[in-house]
């Protein structure tokens, strides 16, 4: 998934995240994270973002994330929503629940 | 049936914890335009990610019309919520042609067929009148319910005391009742004014609604209270069926309680009281 312009989603309300995905010239995530809950759950709130960009075929993109509490559905869908406003695509292959 | 705005993490996080029987994720007219596939996302991966017990789970999808309602239903279908409410409901055949979707997706997702429930939501003057074909048009129907805000507007009248809904109430619940599903009664906006909620949440149940939708967590106490049968009606309605059971044993076909003899209707009014009051002190102690 090629991202070409920025996308936006989520709010700063609590349980929430406001994720920025941005058009990155080189390859690879940047990805600048705040959160008020970074020194517990700040690698695992990278890890999901990360491996929900992987996922979705992201390869290069300026990421920037501030989280207020999100669990990590919620860091997911908000990511998900962001990167293909980012990559203007609504495709998208929703997995089934097992 | 708890309204829960489909685009707050936090409400959709929490809605399993106020003791509603049903939660509804709603994708249409709680979520602005420009959020719907934030909203769709959200709901999905919680749908897929999160445990609520044993609470029943309903979505609403935006209307087919509108060309996101097939959008929510490939998401939403595939994460296994118990059923799809459809809004703005007019005809069997909007039932119909949202059936085709989700049997469509069920397939191709190797999910059971018929294993996606729906609840029919009547919204409009069309609507009512074609309530019973409406109640009938699918197996995988569950319940009918009324939305009244649209409708008042349809019917170019506003929300008072109850009497501008009493025709729709009544046309719905007659065509759910002989179609044999569950009608919900529509939810009471004005969240601050519980008397006027209570006034209306003893109406529906005295017409013979099976439960309304809330749009707060505080309407969820006081319309189990309302819903919940007396202690005195309990201990008739068990001690009714205790005769039943006597009775049965004995091998004998008629009952009788007090010198009363106890017939079909009265039976089945008691063992409706009884899984009623069952159902109302239901306490979710499974849930995280």
């Amino acid at each position: 998934m090629r991202i070409i312009t920025t996308g936006v989603a989520g709010t700063m309300e609590s349980s929430d995240i406001i994720v920025t995905v941005e058009p990155r010239a080189e390859e690879g995530v940047e990805l600048t994270l705040s959160s008020s809950v970074m020194q517990q759950f700040g690698r695992q709130i990278e890890h999901v973002i990360r491996e929900t960009l992987k996922e979705l075929g992201v390869t290069a993109a300026a990421v920037t994330a501030v989280d207020k509490g999100a669990l990590d559905c919620t860091v997911r869908a908000r990511v998900s929503a962001a990167a293909l406003r980012a990559a203007k695509s609504a495709e998208y292959t929703w997995g089934t629940k097992q | 049936m708890l309204f829960v705005p489909g685009n707050n993490p936090g409400m959709v996080r929490d809605a399993h914890i106020y003791g509603s029987d049903s939660i509804m994720f709603d994708l249409e007219d709680s979520v602005s335009v420009n959020e719907k596939d934030a909203a769709r996302f959200l709901v999905y991966n919680a749908l897929m990610s999160l445990r609520y017990g044993k609470k029943e789970l309903i979505v609403r999808i935006n209307d087919l019309s509108s060309g996101l309602g097939v959008m929510d239903l490939e998401a939403i279908v595939r994460a296994k919520p118990n059923a799809i409410r459809l809004p703005k409901t007019e005809t069997a055949q909007d039932i119909i042609d949202c059936e085709r979707e989700i049997e469509r997706i069920e397939r191709e997702a190797g999910i059971e067929v018929g294993s996606t429930k729906m609840v029919a939501a009547i919204e409009s003057a069309l609507g009512v009148l074609n309530a019973y074909s409406i109640a009938t048009a699918s197996k995988r129907l569950v319940a009918v319910a009324l939305g009244a805000e649209d409708y008042v507007t349809d019917l170019k009248t506003t929300r008072s005391d109850g009497t501008e809904l009493f025709f729709a109430r009544c046309m719905i619940l007659n065509a759910a009742r002989a179609a044999g599903i569950d009608a919900i009664d529509t939810v009471y906006s004005d969240v601050n004014n519980e008397e006027g909620f209570i006034a209306e949440a003893t109406l529906i149940k005295k017409l013979g609604f099976d439960g309304k939708s809330v749009i707060n967590p505080r309407q969820i106490p006081p319309l189990h209270e309302v819903f919940m049968p007396s202690e005195k009606d309990l201990e008739k309605a068990q001690a009714i069926v205790q005769a039943l059971e006597e009775a049965k044993k004995r091998g004998s076909g008629v009952a009788s309680l007090n010198g009363k003899m106890i017939d079909r209707p009265v039976a089945l009014r008691a063992q409706h009281m009884i899984e009623l009051a069952a159902a109302g002190s239901f306490v979710p102690v499974e849930e995280v």
